[in-house]
């Protein structure tokens, strides 16, 4: 390994560019608001930024001080990393953990990437002038093809098949010029496009007032309030079995007067105020915290690991993990933040949004398509955004696939055109098959679910605690302070060693109780399985145990090409007297 | 908007545009940046 010859970041500025590229994603613009609305706005926000402290920040750095000391030892994939600077082989095998993860999540994040193209595409050329929110949902479930198998295929605008094959070239030639020439050049230029798209449609979105007189409710200091206030009015309803049930927030005077007189006309409905104690006691909300901080910091991802690896004995980390990171909660809290929610609300009010939905895809490609239909310019606007997620999306992308061709370079020793021709095949192969089982998006929903959720948490927290145990929090720190423009802070090395492991593990536990077993934290509620783990074992559908096959195929053609162990014994010490 | 809402925002806002900020001063302050070692117009190593 140590003789081929390596390729390098061109600047500083460039991995910095290139791994908060890596990171700013459709989470930023549509995942993150989603979460903060859903879980308590202002309350969120406390949990967010306790889990960017104590989870994402302390696994960023571990991951890049790792990922360079690997490099330095002549080694660009995660297994062979983990197992080079802890000269422990047998961790190879968590490695393959960090090579699956993007792996996989590429085979559908294509695809998606490929709807934002095809969005952007139909704001130029096309009619996206929405009346009513079926019609903004009837296209884009024509688009993907949610309907049926297959039916995504259709090569004409109105169909994903040709925008996929679009984005699928242009990744591979990107890749395929190289770290420096290919991702590196694009980030260069792709991320301040990004930031100047997004700010020009923040101040478009903050300037909307109240879009339509006929309803004075509906205003965008309303959809700031549904998204930051961190105690909330909530009308709740009486069920059934007489427990009382969430209907909808109320965030301005006008619905407040109505609600109240609702209220007095019927005992079964009641206004109460839920407090940011309240809130916060939920364990979901910091469940949904610290899984956004996951997706959005791409932490426990497997690209970290390997973008850091090329760089150098005396380059920074330090600073350029804290710059990539905050790049990121930029684009995310202070960009995505004010976009999305907001300006649906301002069209729709609290309860229209809530009748769409919030999940990442709902308000992206249901909500959104409306809000641009109202709005004045909305073609250009709608165009921009959509353009925003796509580049957002590629430069995302770009990273999943590194992971992959240092992993194939290094165990099948072969130079970077030839992995990138293996690595395509394997991801077309893939992603063909995301794009073919379409139907309720099952084929995307099941490998993004056991991934994320699972895969994830899993590789986060083997990395830290083999950065604060194995390696050693002293050891660790010195690695990460090699060249460094700025010193962690002492309190990160107990945070590092108890704090972040702990939680991790929490938060796997609470996972696995809730989303496989089935419990609820909510004491009233019945024990009930998540589609994901009845698709596999209750009512067990093909699509489903496909994904997992294709996972598990994976890991299984990345286990068998490992190096062999003998690659990372330590040299033992020569003998004195010996001849040198 | 309460006044609860105003102060989550602001804070929140406020502390990721100053952390950013700050991250980019410091970045481009810091005298030693990476050497360049080749440009964009040359092909990188493992490609010649």
């Amino acid at each position: 390994m140590a003789d081929r010859i390596k390729e390098s970041w061109n600047s500083r500025i460039g991995v910095i560019l290139a791994v908060s590229g890596s990171a700013v994603g459709l989470g930023n613009f549509l995942r993150f608001p989603g979460q903060v609305a859903e879980y308590g706005g202002g309350a969120f926000m406390l949990a967010y930024f306790v889990a960017f402290l104590l989870i994402g920040l302390p696994i960023c750095w571990a991951e890049w001080a790792m990922g360079r000391e690997g490099g330095l030892k002549g080694f660009n994939s995660a297994p062979s990393i983990l197992a080079a600077i802890t000269q422990r082989p047998g961790l190879r095998f968590v490695g393959i953990i960090a090579v699956v993860i993007p792996v996989v999540i590429y085979m559908y994040y294509v695809v998606i990437e490929a709807w934002c193209l095809a969005y952007a595409t139909n704001y130029l050329f096309g009619d996206m002038r929405f009346n009513q929110t079926s019609e903004a949902t009837e296209f884009f479930n024509n688009l993907i093809g949610a309907s049926k198998d297959g039916s995504a295929l259709g090569f004409d605008i109105k169909h994903v098949g040709v925008f996929f094959v679009a984005v699928f070239i242009l990744n591979f030639v990107l890749i395929w010029r190289g770290i420096s020439r290919g991702i590196e050049l694009f980030c260069k230029y792709a991320m301040p496009t990004l930031l100047v798209v997004a700010l020009i449609i923040l101040v478009r979105v903050l300037t909307l007032g109240t879009p339509d007189t006929a309803h004075p409710d509906r205003t965008i200091g309303n959809g700031l309030g549904y998204m930051w206030n961190p105690s909330k009015q909530v009308l709740e309803v009486k069920d059934a079995n007489g427990e009382w049930q969430q209907e909808r927030e109320i965030v301005d005077a006008k619905n407040m007067q109505d609600a109240v007189a609702l209220v007095a006309d019927d005992e079964g409905k009641r206004l109460r105020q839920l407090t940011a104690f309240e809130q916060l006691s939920n364990p979901n909300l910091w469940l949904a915290a610290a899984g956004q901080i996951f997706f959005s910091l791409s932490v426990g991802f497997g690209v970290i690991i390997t973008y850091s690896s090329y760089m150098k004995k005396k380059d920074d980390i330090v600073l350029s993990g804290l710059a990539a990171a905050s790049a990121n909660e930029f684009c995310e809290v202070a960009v995505g933040g004010l976009i999305s929610i907001p300006a649906a609300v301002a069209f729709f009010g609290v309860s229209g949004l809530a009748g769409i939905g919030l999940s990442t895809f709902d308000i992206g490609f249901k909500a959104l398509p409306m809000v641009f239909s109202q709005m004045p310019a909305g073609m250009l606007f709608g165009f921009l955004f959509f353009f925003l997620l796509f580049l957002a999306a590629v430069t995302s992308s770009l990273s999943m696939l590194q992971p992959g061709i240092a992993f194939l370079e290094e165990s099948l020793n072969i130079n970077r055109r030839q992995s990138v021709a293996i690595l395509g095949f394997v991801v077309a192969m893939g992603s063909a098959y995301v794009l073919y089982f379409s139907a309720d998006l099952k084929a995307l929903d099941t490998l993004d679910f056991w991934v994320t959720n699972l895969l994830m948490v899993v590789l986060a927290t083997a990395q830290v605690i083999i950065f604060a145990w194995v390696i050693g929090i002293e050891k660790g720190f010195e690695m990460a302070h090699a060249g460094a423009a700025i010193r962690i802070p002492k309190i990160f090395k107990f945070t590092m060693k108890y704090i972040t492991p702990l939680l991790l593990i929490a938060i796997l536990g609470c996972w696995f109780y809730s989303s496989v077993l089935g419990y609820s934290f909510d004491p009233g509620k019945p024990r009930e399985y998540s589609s994901y783990v009845s698709d596999l074992f209750i009512k067990p559908n093909t699509i489903a145990w496909m994904a997992v096959g294709l996972i598990a195929l994976t890991g299984l053609f990345i286990g068998l090409n490992l190096l062999p162990a003998t690659h990372f014994k330590p040299t033992p010490p020569a003998k004195k007297g010996a001849k040198q | 908007m309460n006044l609860s809402g105003w102060l989550v925002m602001l804070f929140s806002i406020g502390s990721v545009v100053s952390l950013f900020i700050w991250c980019i001063y410091k970045v481009l302050t810091i005298p030693k940046e990476t050497e360049h070692v080749h440009g964009f117009e040359q092909e990188p190593p493992d490609m010649q």
